[in-house]
Parts: C-alpha cells; structure tokens; sequence
C-alpha cells in the first residue's frame, strides 16, 4: 500500500494516474481509493483509464479521521481483489492533515504555484513523507523551482524529492520504480500512524451552530487577543 | 520578506515556525525542552523533525560534495520499436549540443534519463555514466535534481517579489555567502543580454518577456550549480542569443538546446537527432553550416536594426 495526499489542486491524480500508465506495462494490479471531502469526479477520471477505483466520500466529518476508521477495511477490498499495489488518494484541506502510516511508502505531492513559504506552512503530510512530488515546474523559472525544492529540503530533509510533470508524465517512470520497492504487507494490524491526527471534540463537531462562550463544549481553544 | 537567514539563532527559527517562545538567545536544545509534547502536536512535528531541520538550514546535512562532471556519457538504449539505438554520445563541460527531432520524437525521455541517472531501467534502457563511472545506488539521489537545470519555453516568474529579493533567496538557497557581489553581476549581464534595463528593484512581475529570459539565463549561469543546462525553445524574445550561450559555456556547462530555431540549432558544433524515440544519428556542424548560420544571424541583426529603430519611433527604409 502506498499513501499518496497533498493540498487540493496539488495534481495529485494526475502524477497518480501517469505513475500507473507507466507502470502498466509491467502487468501489476493497481487500484485506487480516492478519498475526499464532499464531492469529485476524479474516480472516472482513473475508470477512464480502466483503473479500479473506489471513492469515498467524507462529508461533514474530518477527512482525516474518515481516511483512518477506513482505511483498514480499504486495505482488505484490496486483498480480497488480488491487488498487488493500492494507492490511497487524499487531499489535504487544512495542512494539519496526517495520513502517512508508519511502514508503508508514503508520498506528498506539492506544486511549485502554490508559493515558495508554502512548504513552511504544511504540516505532518509533507514533514513525515517518504517522497515529496513537486509538479508543475514547467509554469516556473529554474531558480523558482530549486527556492522550492530548497525549502521543501528544509522541513523534510529526508524525503526523496522528485519532480514530475502531470501532464507530460515526465518524472512519473521513476516515481513508478520507488512504488514498486515499497513494502508488502498481508494486514495493517498493529501499524501506527506516523502522527497524530487534527484533534477536534467540541460542541461544533455534534452540530451545534449558535455562537456564543455558553455554546462551547469539549476540545476549545482561545486566541490570545 | 525575510532577512539574512543564513545565521539564524533558535529563537528565529522556533518563532517562525509558530512557536511562543519566553526569552531569547537560548540554545536549541534549552527551548526543545521548555516545549511541550502538545504544543509539537499543534504545529504538527516533533523533537526529532526540528533538530533535523535546523541542521539542514545550517548545511550539517551531508551536505552533497560538489561533484564535478567533467563527462556523461549516454549508452544507447533502443527506441520505442525495440530497435537498437547506433551510438553512444558523450557529453562535456562547455560544449553546446542541440537536439533535433519532432514532438513526441522522445527529447523528453532523453532528458529524464539523464536527470535519472538512468541504469538500464528506464523504458528506454540507456545508461547513463559520468565521469567515466558508474554511479552507484546511493549517489544516484545526492544527485537528485541538480543535475540538469531547465530554461524552459516558460518566460514568466510567479513569484512576487522584485529582482534584488529574488536573487537572493535563490543565493541563500545555494548558501553562497557573498551575496552583493552576485547581485551586481547578475543585473550587469542580465541587462547585457536584455534590450531594454531593468533595476534589482524591479518586480520580476513587471519584467518584459526579453528582460526574464535574460534573467533567467544569467541566473542558471551563475547561481545554479546543475552541471547541465537544458534550454528549451528560447524564442528570439529580444535577447543576444549568442551572448546568453557566452556566458553558458563560460559557465563551464553542458548545453543542451531542444531546438526548432535554425540559429540556436546550427550554434551547437554537434546536433543529435532523435527519431521514433531513439538517438539516431549525431552531425557535426561543418564549415559550410557555419556559413549559413553567419546569413541568418546577419538577418538577425538586420531584424533588430529595424525594430529597435520602430521602437524608437524612427521611419526605416531599404539599404
């Protein structure tokens, strides 16, 4: 199993998809779990191309905490199906997100657009990834690229960094060749998240809307004004 | 923007990242233990990840130790039929070569082959050596990504800063320590290369299509430290092409041009041609190409004459 998450719009599904179509020549099961917030049309996207897919839609609740009360049942689907390689896909909407298991090849995709501080401002996803995608370089200059690659450097020093164009695929062969080295697992039993998930238990959660100190309940925290 | 940050103190680095900090001047570990396991959990890192990225900040990491490409050879591979690729070519510092061939001919696959360091494993099954070895697994990510760096059709900056601030970051990512000194070389020859000045407090927004080409090339000569430079496609967007290559080669870099311009292309001594997605046959530029190139680059000049007179707001008329 490979976890593969990044911030919206990152191009997550398109180094995803052009990984598996250069992989495909070397006859692997592949299949995909996208999951996401509210609604996509990224599962046809990778049906088009004849990948099995699953989508799973969190709605109101945290993305994160859907990914991880799901993601071992996700994993048996994937055995059940003979899959060789199940990627997971999901988006990261508040930087805090955590997805990454320890043990199993995790991968953070990035783009040079979003602004060189960006990397500062993410957190677990990118910081405790095995490998950071960087697309969308061929938008930017060559000093814009290596000022993003430098500070992706700095909040991840050991990840692998590698560069990938969505739309050419160039860069996607090699991504390819890293998955196929990750480790097999026959079960998720006792695996552990590589970080600890957006915490949040408070009276907003159950559905509370009114505002006002005498609506909060549970897991509050005040600015400092 | 940010300063200097090349020496920054932990109570910098701490507070930048988001953490609320009592006194200043302690060291890091002296904060690492006044801070607590929630106030790590809230900024999303731990003990760990902190001091890791404090030294890669201060160059501790194993820092990679500057290889010097004096060569790359390419194996020949096969092409997208399985056939045989006829030749090997190798590669050396200062040299231009330009790639020739149509889209989709497989320039592309070339190039990531040569990013990649290629071992035989690629769907092209080239091999990539430098300096006449090998690399081996390890070296093959300390690499990673310096290898090559691109000019590609691209002739716009994103970010939003002017050009003083830009150099810098860039320098400060490439730790070199006397930044001013390159801050007024790079404008010097950038406004060389480019028709019309421009200031180091100009927004690189504002840059005309000449003027960031010619930035971009000054900075790739002297700021980055990829032994190969890839340029692909610089159109005749009002810069000197022949001084861009000028200062390329003095650069001491490998140069390649994917090119469909008859100028840049006949500028290189070899040209490669790739077809059906393999190398097919390399020519070298004799006495009578050059010839040709000195007609169209005389058209060239011709060409500028003339635009740099309407821009002037001149009336031009036939010799």
């Amino acid at each position: 199993m490979i976890t593969v998450s990044g911030p919206p719009s990152s191009g997550k599904t398109s180094v995803i998809g052009k990984t598996i179509e250069a992989l495909e020549k070397k006859a692997i099961e592949l299949a995909v779990i996208k999951f996401d917030c509210l609604s996509t049309a990224d599962e046809l996207i990778y049906e088009k191309k004849g990948i099995k897919t699953k989508l799973g839609l969190s709605g109101s609740l945290c993305p994160d905490h859907y990914f991880v009360n799901n993601i071992d049942a996700c994993f048996h689907w994937g055995l059940k199906e003979n899959v060789d390689i199940l990627i997971t896909e999901s988006a990261g909407l508040c930087n805090r997100c955590s997805p990454h298991i320890k043990g199993i090849l995790s991968v953070c995709v990035i783009d040079n657009l979003s602004g060189c501080h960006t990397p500062k401002k993410i957190g677990p996803m990118l910081k405790f990834a095995d490998i950071v995608v960087i697309t969308k370089g061929d938008i930017v200059s060559q000093a814009e690229r290596e000022v993003f690659a430098y500070n992706v450097k700095m909040v991840n020093p050991k990840a692998k960094i590698l560069h990938i164009n969505g739309i050419t695929g160039q860069g996607a062969a090699e991504l390819g060749r890293l998955f196929l080295s990750a480790n097999d697992y026959q079960n998720l039993d006792d695996k552990k998240l590589r970080f600890t998930m957006p915490a949040a238990l408070c009276s907003y959660c159950l559905g509370e809307t009114m505002i006002g100190k005498d609506y909060h309940i549970g897991n509050v925290k005040n600015m400092k004004l | 923007m940010e300063g200097s940050w090349q020496l920054k103190n932990p109570y910098d680095f701490l507070t930048e990242m988001g953490f609320d900090l009592p006194d200043k001047n302690q060291s890091l570990d002296q904060y690492l233990n006044y801070i607590d396991e929630d106030m790590l959990e809230d900024i999303g890192t731990n003990k760990e990840m902190i001091y890791a990225s404090y030294d890669a900040l201060h160059g501790q990491l194993e820092e990679e130790s500057e290889v010097k490409v004096k060569s790359i050879l390419i194996k020949g591979g096969f092409n997208k039929d399985g056939e045989k690729e006829p030749l090997d070519i190798l590669l050396k510092p200062g040299e231009i070569v330009s790639i020739v061939g149509p889209t989709g001919s497989g320039k592309s696959r070339l190039l990531a082959d040569i990013e990649w360091l290629a071992q035989a494993d690629t769907p092209t099954g080239r091999v990539i050596v430098i300096n006449g070895i090998l690399p081996d697994e390890s070296k093959r990510y300390s690499f990673d990504e310096k290898l090559i760096s691109q000019l590609s059709q691209n002739m716009n900056f994103v970010m939003d800063a002017n050009v003083e601030e830009f150099i810098r970051m860039h320098a400060e990512s490439r730790n070199i320590k006397q930044i001013d000194e390159v801050l007024e070389t790079i404008i010097k020859h950038a406004n060389d290369l480019a028709g019309e000045p421009f200031s180091l407090e100009t927004p690189l927004t504002a840059l005309s299509g000449g003027q960031s080409r010619a930035l971009m090339i000054v900075d790739v000569a002297f700021l980055s430290k990829s032994p190969i430079v890839l340029i692909d496609e610089i159109e005749n967007a009002g810069i000197d092409r022949r001084k861009a290559m000028e200062f390329l080669v003095n650069a001491e870099k490998i140069i390649l041009i994917a090119t469909h311009d008859p100028v840049l292309a006949l500028m290189a001594n070899r040209r490669l041609v790739i077809r059906n997605g393999g190398m097919y046959k390399i020519i070298e530029s004799d006495e009578s190409e050059k010839k040709v190139l000195e007609k169209l680059e005389k058209r060239d000049r011709e060409t500028q004459k003339i635009r740099n007179a309407l821009r002037a707001g001149q009336k031009v008329q036939c010799d």
